[in-house]
């Protein structure tokens, strides 16, 4: 731990390796970044990219900077902060490392709303709001059912599964009741797609991403501390427990959902970049800003790995996060097993 | 040996959980600068009365008051100031270090550009001091024993700086050395820094030895207050736990020492054949 302090009594304290961490993961994302910026039919050096960027560069480079590939950029780097953030909160709060909006059914219920409006028909916006609603409606309902008396973090796991499940088999009777063309597109958005991405899905999640992260980071991110200890302790110390959750639990959920709503459920982000996040910073407590600037970078990096990896053949993102997430999980729950908490 | 005043109690209080009343009407006072015990049988509603008095549990009808005012009406930070509970159960993070958990002690004193004053060391040096666990502070809080970590927990507590201090069933299982060892501490606390302790004990004869104010329940129901020596005797045992036995005086301290009756006076004379 490392203090700032002034002499007018105001004092700061960090860790040095989370600050690492975090200025670490934001520089690797930056660096993805421009190498995506740079790739693709029409190559270009980070040099000539980033005079791009600035206003310089000749028109085509301008359009293929600015309009097309500038805006996927930004929209992987807010989805994976996003999630990142969201999976930070809800492992915080259920106090399990399994308690990633993945697994507690938030993500499905998000897909379920956005497959009504693909099978109803309806425009990107009508999309986009109705993943929200459903990611909404699904955490009203895991919350009415498991959280009401307080969090027990496996029994709030055990009901997401069950809810998670049952959206599933929701989820897949609305696409055998598309058209072959919307389910195509469907199950397309349902893998997690960051190809042809514009502003116009950057944007709203900037906006969410703005508003909620200083609630999140700076309005709760003391407190949620504090929740690791325990609902009783952290109430002796004077945190407000059920607002909090409430409004931290209102918070993931509307990340989780705008994030599904711009780039479709992309897996397992939420899951393992907290938990990479806590084993590079090893420090205990949510390290909200570091696994936020994680996410980013792993997102960028999948997709890079997506657009790249197969020349000629172009993967959705979510299969490469659901490929490494999945690996993870595996290897993940062998640890806890091993570690008696599971 | 107690001045009248109380700047924590309860009056008229009906607790319940859900629909299930625990108690109703229920008017309690804990005396300043006591050590007051709560004792009763299992279920009598002992720890349900501490969450009430600590502001986890609202109550159904009547209140709770701090420094005579409701304490529900007070922000949660300003309580966490005043009163302190060191809980049945608590998590410690993984990898926590002894300090740092000693250190969240400190956060209701602590603000967004105040996160770590010389105040805040200060007091968790002392604090850590004053419970014996400042040579663990590096170590990590899941290596130490059951005795050690209790004593880490009622650091934190000690942290907050709180005149008030609550306990729920601080000896819960430790090994009997380890329960002496921590009502030593609560005592020293009690009789040292002038702290108001309130504990909730399963143990008769530890409550009557280190108690200045002792309550005792049953169903729901306050049976007698007031000092050890006058509330611990043989027909309130046998009415509050419903356990005949005689009450001698302690030949350490001179408190009411509790000796259960015999199960038949025969058995304990003539050994049972091998």
């Amino acid at each position: 731990m490392t203090v700032l302090r002034t002499a007018g009594g105001l004092s700061l304290r960090f860790r040095p390796r989370a600050l690492a961490v975090g200025v670490g993961a934001a520089l690797l994302a930056a660096g993805l970044g421009l190498v995506a910026l740079g790739s693709g039919d029409y190559p270009m050096g980070p040099a000539d990219v980033l005079r791009t960027l600035v206003g310089g560069g000749t028109p085509a480079e301008q359009f293929i900077v600015h309009e097309l590939r500038l805006p996927r950029l930004v929209t992987a780097l807010l989805v994976g902060a996003a999630l990142s953030l969201a999976g930070t909160v809800f492992q915080s709060l259920v106090r399990n490392p399994l308690g990633s909006p993945d697994i507690l059914g938030f993500t499905q219920g998000a897909s379920a709303g956005a497959l009504v409006v693909i099978v109803l028909g309806g425009s990107s916006l009508a999309l986009a709001g109705a993943a929200v609603v459903g990611g909404l409606a699904t955490g009203l309902v895991i919350y009415a059912l498991a959280w009401r008396r307080g969090v027990h973090g496996f029994r709030l796991i055990l009901v997401g599964i069950g809810i998670s499940a049952i959206l599933t088999g929701v989820n897949g009777y609305l696409l055998t009741r598309a058209p072959l063309m919307d389910a195509a597109r469907a199950v397309l958005w349902l893998t997690g797609s960051l190809d042809g991405r514009g502003w116009a899905n950057a944007g709203p999640l900037l906006v969410v991403l703005v508003v909620l992260a200083p609630v999140v980071l700076i309005g709760c991110g003391p407190a949620l501390r504090m929740m690791e200890l325990g609902d009783d302790t952290a109430s002796a110390l004077g945190v407000p427990v059920r607002r909090l959750r409430l409004v931290l639990l209102t918070a993931a959920v509307l990340l989780v959902s705008f994030a599904a709503a711009a780039a479709g459920p992309v897996s397992f982000v939420a899951l393992v970049a907290p938990h990479v996040t806590k084993r590079l910073t090893r420090a205990p407590g949510p390290n909200l800003l570091p696994s936020m600037a994680l996410g980013a970078a792993l997102l960028v990096g999948a997709d890079l790995v997506a657009q790249r990896a197969f020349p000629g053949h172009q993967l959705p993102v979510g299969v490469v996060t659901g490929v490494i997430g999945g690996g993870y999980l595996v290897w993940l729950l062998a640890m806890e097993r091993r570690a008696g908490r599971l | 040996m107690h001045p009248g005043t109380s700047r924590l109690g309860g009056t008229a209080l009906t607790l319940a959980y859900d629909q299930r009343t625990i108690t109703e009407n229920l008017t309690v006072a804990v005396p300043d600068n006591s050590f007051t015990v709560i004792i009763g049988p299992n279920a009598c509603g002992k720890s349900t009365l501490l969450r009430a008095l600590s502001r986890m549990l609202r109550p159904s009808a009547g209140t709770v008051l701090l420094d005579g005012r409701d304490i529900h009406d007070l922000p949660a930070r300003k309580v966490a100031r005043t009163l302190g509970l060191l809980p049945q159960s608590s998590i410690a993070p993984d990898g926590i270090t002894v300090a740092e958990l000693v250190a969240r002690g400190r956060y209701p004193h602590q603000g967004l550009l105040r996160q770590w004053s010389r105040e805040d060391e200060r007091v968790v040096e002392e604090s850590m001091a004053a419970t014996g666990v400042d040579d663990l502070a590096d170590r990590s809080v899941d290596e130490l024993s059951g005795g050690q970590r209790q004593r880490v927990w009622i650091a934190m507590a000690l942290a907050q700086q709180t005149p008030l201090l609550l306990l729920d069933e601080p000896t819960t299982y430790l090994d009997i050395a380890h329960q002496i060892e921590i009502l030593d501490l609560c005592a020293r606390l009690h009789e040292e820094q002038g702290r108001t302790l309130v504990a909730v004990l399963h143990d008769l004869n530890h409550a009557a030895r280190y108690a200045t104010h002792l309550i005792a329940m049953r169903d729901g129901r306050v049976v007698a207050a007031g000092e050890p020596a006058s509330v611990v005797t043989a027909d309130l045992v046998a009415e509050v736990f419903g356990l005949p036995c005689r009450v001698i005086d302690d030949p350490e301290t001179g408190t009411p020492l509790v000796v259960p009756a015999a199960r038949r006076r025969a058995t304990t004379l003539a050994p049972e054949p091998a």
